[in-house]
């Protein structure tokens, strides 16, 4: 499965901040590599999204949706 | 509910027999391929199967060992918690069995290891008593990297993301330790029949 | 943090469909009555949500072809062979249907008039679906930034808008638009032929010192590629947008 990009999590990230999210930056735990939220990895297994660092390939991002309830974890990437 | 989409149904869907389709799954005749990340590339030379952690001893075979173990070829339906269930899927590889065969251990959990960091949590129970293989071969041919070749795990009671593709090995562990997709909210054990797809079903 | 349910621009809203029309073999305009659009950026994308009788659902994304100026709400769609979505809205959608969506959405992508230029696009297939967006905002707001779009498709037949493009380009010196056709080609071609590769890149695409904003879409693999080969020539990444697709996408 090739990966996206953030613009394929642009919707739900939206949806779940109430703002515009793509553009936010953040930098990746593992790395430290700062990065466009449009320029993470993401793969759409279908379970959810995963969004990886586009330097290190670490999951940095993951949204899943649990009976309907949006789910984001972000713990892999601190917001800048 | 949302609005009717006049004249969509998905994907078109085998007629089957519908004692073979758990709750809520549609049969399909493609293998989608779904990852939560790139396809790895270990190279066989690299490559090997680990049963670790609570263990007395832990037990590893490199690729030629591995394939010199007694295999089982069988076909068996298998069940995506992304609701597609294909049927009739033919596999070749070792059972969980032989892998656990001398392995010394008093606990009552695993937790499957792949490349690329996946993981995943299963009951000792559910990968023993013929419920669970590592697979090498789909449909009489290697595996392909993208269906988790080299070798992937393989138990088709439990919904498939159960089985790990890339798969590593296996860490016994006295606790149910929630692996990648359960950590979400997926479920621990995950029966397409009890239509366990999240935690709390 | 409570989930954020905002009302207005992101719930799902009902357009009615006024025409869906060919493009291509492969891919067609749906034309779109949505009157609770409140407006879009150009480059911005819509989530299409399917639902069917037994409340199956569906989800995909779609680049917004029209511009913010435009009357109506236009996406492109690319047939895949595989598909379950596209399909459905290339073959069975029709005149009078309702379409579930929700948008705009992005703003990593996008291109407004203060952006300026010169402007580098380069699209693979349907990678030109935003493109053309974009180039009719820059045609309705009057701007004059310099603008090239760089085409790669299988066979002259299958470019998209080229009806549309050609003469808007023919119309206007700041406006460069090249196709390489990368299976087929007409006798007497003159245009470019293969796959993009540096070399089309540094030939044809405005120079680093030209500080052009560069946008990338299509395929990942080709905007992978096409991104590499420009950063390789010296671009600065700072100034290159991609947006990729992929069979779960436009």
């Amino acid at each position: 499965m090739e990966a996206l990009d953030g613009n394929a999590i642009a919707g739900p990230l939206m949806e779940y901040f109430g703002s515009e999210m793509t553009t936010a930056s953040g930098a990746c735990r593992h790395c430290a590599t700062v990065s466009e939220i449009a320029e993470l990895a993401v793969y759409m297994p279908g379970l959810g999204a995963v969004a990886r660092c586009p330097t290190c390939g670490k999951v940095v991002m993951v949204l899943v949706t649990i009976r309907e309830e949006l789910r984001v974890d972000l713990t892999g990437f601190a917001l800048t | 509910m949302s609005p009717i989409s006049r004249g969509f149904s998905g994907r078109r869907r085998a007629e089957v027999d519908p004692s073979r389709v758990p709750p809520g799954q549609y049969v399909t005749r493609d293998f989608p391929v779904l990852s939560a990340g790139p396809t790895p590339h270990t190279q066989l030379d690299a490559w090997s199967f680990t049963i670790q952690g609570a263990v007395a001893e832990p037990v590893s075979w490199p690729w030629k060992e591995f394939l010199e173990l007694p295999s089982e070829t069988f076909t068996t339906d298998i069940h995506c918690v992304t609701k597609w269930s294909k049927l009739d899927t033919s596999w070749k590889g070792v059972s969980v069995d032989t892998l656990l065969t001398g392995v010394d251990t008093s606990v009552g959990y695993v937790t499957a290891f792949s490349d690329g960091g996946y993981t995943t949590n299963l009951a000792l129970e559910d990968v023993t008593g013929g419920k669970a293989w590592v697979a090498y071969e789909f449909a009489g041919e290697r595996l392909e990297p993208e269906h988790g070749g080299p070798a992937r795990l393989l138990v088709p009671h439990l919904y498939f993301w159960k089985s790990a593709k890339w798969v590593r090995g296996l860490t016994l562990t006295p606790d149910d330790e929630p692996g990648f997709w359960e950590g979400y909210g997926y479920h621990n054990h995950g029966d397409p029949w009890r239509e366990q797809r999240y935690q709390g079903d | 943090m409570a989930r954020a349910a905002l009302p207005g621009r992101l719930t799902w809203q009902l357009a009615t469909v006024v025409e869906v029309a060919a493009e291509t073999a492969q891919t067609s305009s749906l034309v779109l009555d949505a009157p609770k659009w409140g407006g879009h950026h150009a480059g911005q994308h819509v989530d299409v949500r399917l639902t069917a009788e037994d409340g199956y659902e569906a989800q995909r994304s779609y680049s917004i072809a029209s511009a913010p100026e435009d009357r109506q709400l236009v996406l492109t769609v690319e047939r895949l062979e595989d598909g379950e979505v596209s399909p459905y809205l290339v073959g069975e959608l029709r005149a009078g249907d309702e379409l579930e969506l929700r948008g705009p959405i992005g703003g990593y992508f996008i291109w407004r008039q203060a952006d300026g230029g010169p402007v580098q696009m380069i699209a693979g297939g349907s990678g030109i679906v935003p493109f053309r967006s974009m180039l009719r905002h820059r045609a309705a707001v009057g701007s004059s930034a310099a603008v090239r779009l760089l085409c790669s498709a299988r066979s002259l037949e299958d470019v998209i808008y080229r009806e549309e493009l050609e003469p808007l380009a023919a119309g206007d010196e700041a406006f460069d638009l090249r196709f390489t056709l990368t299976r087929e080609w007409p006798e007497g071609w003159t245009g470019h032929r293969g796959r993009i590769d540096q070399a089309l890149l540094e030939q044809v695409a405005f120079k680093p010192a030209d500080q052009p904003l560069t946008y990338i879409c299509g395929p990942s693999g080709f905007v992978e590629a096409a991104a590499g080969w420009l950063v390789a020539g010296g671009h600065d990444p700072r100034h290159i947008r991609t947006e990729r697709f992929g069979p779960s996408g436009a």
